[in-house]
């Protein structure tokens, strides 16, 4: 019996363009990854089920570990004018230079009177972990703590620059005692600032 | 499938020296398949590693004196927060306990279970959806801060609109070290 022939065609789909595509896609997401800075405080986050994003700008972050305090806040302006502010405040010269550093410091955790040292430090020897002492949170006498002081110079600096107001986040240790996150709260309630959010990582319903 | 072809047309004939022309298809589908795994990896990463918030409103430090709202005893239970990850809860006020104090873990089956339970109870009794459980939290100074986010997150599972933080008083800190949850 003759075969049948079936006549058969190429099946063969050019790809270089699909590839090509595919390269520009991965190009795009690589460069809009946002490079992570180095802690100096690294901290482990209690999970929780939330799945609300925490805003990037105007937000100041306090991180609570080893019963230390650290405050950060995004924006090169804004940490500009809290520096000039923070100097005002505790009678400290800072020179532009050292100004200038302190604007590409993202966490830092220091009492006012070792700022100075922490700014000249370069980025690797600053972020050594147990380096930084963290901000005080006692009062002095009648005079507010130094974390307090922060606090409200930056809400001040962001409502005058970006006429906002500042959210506070705090980004605790799971392992944290009560207490210490207390004082902050306190510190926060007595500034009125009664909203903030806990900073979580993810986790199921079911765990 | 996918080829990438450079032999060039199958050479042509003619000309003396005839070069043998071997055909140069290449298979690109790995190459695609390899740009999309990479793809979906920094799409996923970018959004996965910013962190999760979680709001707080606490009341105004000053008016806590005048803020002792006499909210019902029957809706409201009080959970305490003690070391080694455990707490303590019980409805009513510390003078007046309404159920025996009972000991619980967190999660699921732990304090899930009995507020959600509690939840219905309440509910029931008031018939009105809006008056529903209160929960006071209070943290001893022997808890820790996953503690405190464990349990505002079963709030927001159980999705009880009524909590608070607020601060443990020394009866019920006897309470605590009595059932041995304040080391």
């Amino acid at each position: 019996m003759p075969r049948i022939k079936i006549g058969r065609k190429s099946t063969a789909i050019d790809m270089t363009a699909m590839c090509d595509v595919a390269f520009l896609l991965l190009t795009f997401f690589i460069l809009t990854a946002t490079a992570r800075q180095p802690e100096p405080l690294p901290v482990d986050t209690p999970a929780s089920t939330v799945k609300i994003k925490l805003p990037d700008t105007d937000i100041a972050t306090l991180t609570i570990g080893q019963g230390k305090v650290f405050f950060g806040i995004p924006g090169q302006d804004i940490r500009r004018s809290l520096i000039d502010k923070m100097g005002e405040a505790y009678g400290i010269q800072f020179t532009e230079e050292e100004k200038k550093r302190f604007t590409v410091m993202e966490s830092f955790g220091v009492p006012m009177g070792n700022l100075k040292q922490i700014i000249a430090m370069k980025g690797e020897e600053r972020n050594k972990a147990g380096l930084q002492p963290g901000i005080p949170t006692d009062s002095v006498g009648v005079r507010a703590s130094e974390l307090h002081q922060w606090i409200y110079q930056a809400r001040v600096a962001t409502k005058e620059l970006h006429n906002v107001d500042m959210r506070v986040s705090i980004k605790g240790d799971s392992k944290e005692r009560y207490p210490e996150i207390q004082k902050v709260i306190s510190i926060l309630q007595d500034q009125n600032v009664n909203k903030f959010s806990l900073i979580t990582s993810l986790r199921g319903e079911d765990n | 499938m996918a080829e990438l072809d450079t032999s060039g047309g199958g050479g042509k004939k003619g000309g003396k020296v005839r070069t043998k022309k071997m055909s140069t298809r290449v298979d690109l589908t790995a190459m695609v398949d390899l740009a999309f795994l990479l793809i979906t990896f920094f799409m996923l990463t970018t959004t996965l590693a910013k962190p999760q918030a979680m709001d707080i409103a606490m009341p105004d430090k000053d008016k806590d004196e005048q803020q002792e709202l006499t909210i019902a005893d029957t809706r409201t239970i009080n959970i305490l927060l003690g070391s080694g990850n455990k707490l303590e809860w019980y409805m009513g006020s510390v003078d007046k306990q309404l159920t025996p104090p009972e000991i619980q873990g967190f999660g699921k089956n732990g304090i899930r279970k009995a507020l959600i339970e509690k939840s219905k109870e309440v509910v029931g009794r008031t018939g009105d959806p809006k008056k529903g459980l209160i929960v006071l939290i209070k943290p001893s100074e022997k808890s820790n801060y996953r503690n405190l986010v464990d349990i505002l997150d079963e709030m927001k599972i159980t999705n009880i609109q009524q909590y608070g933080i607020s601060e443990i008083s020394a009866p019920e800190i006897e309470l605590l070290k009595r059932d041995g949850l304040f080391k």
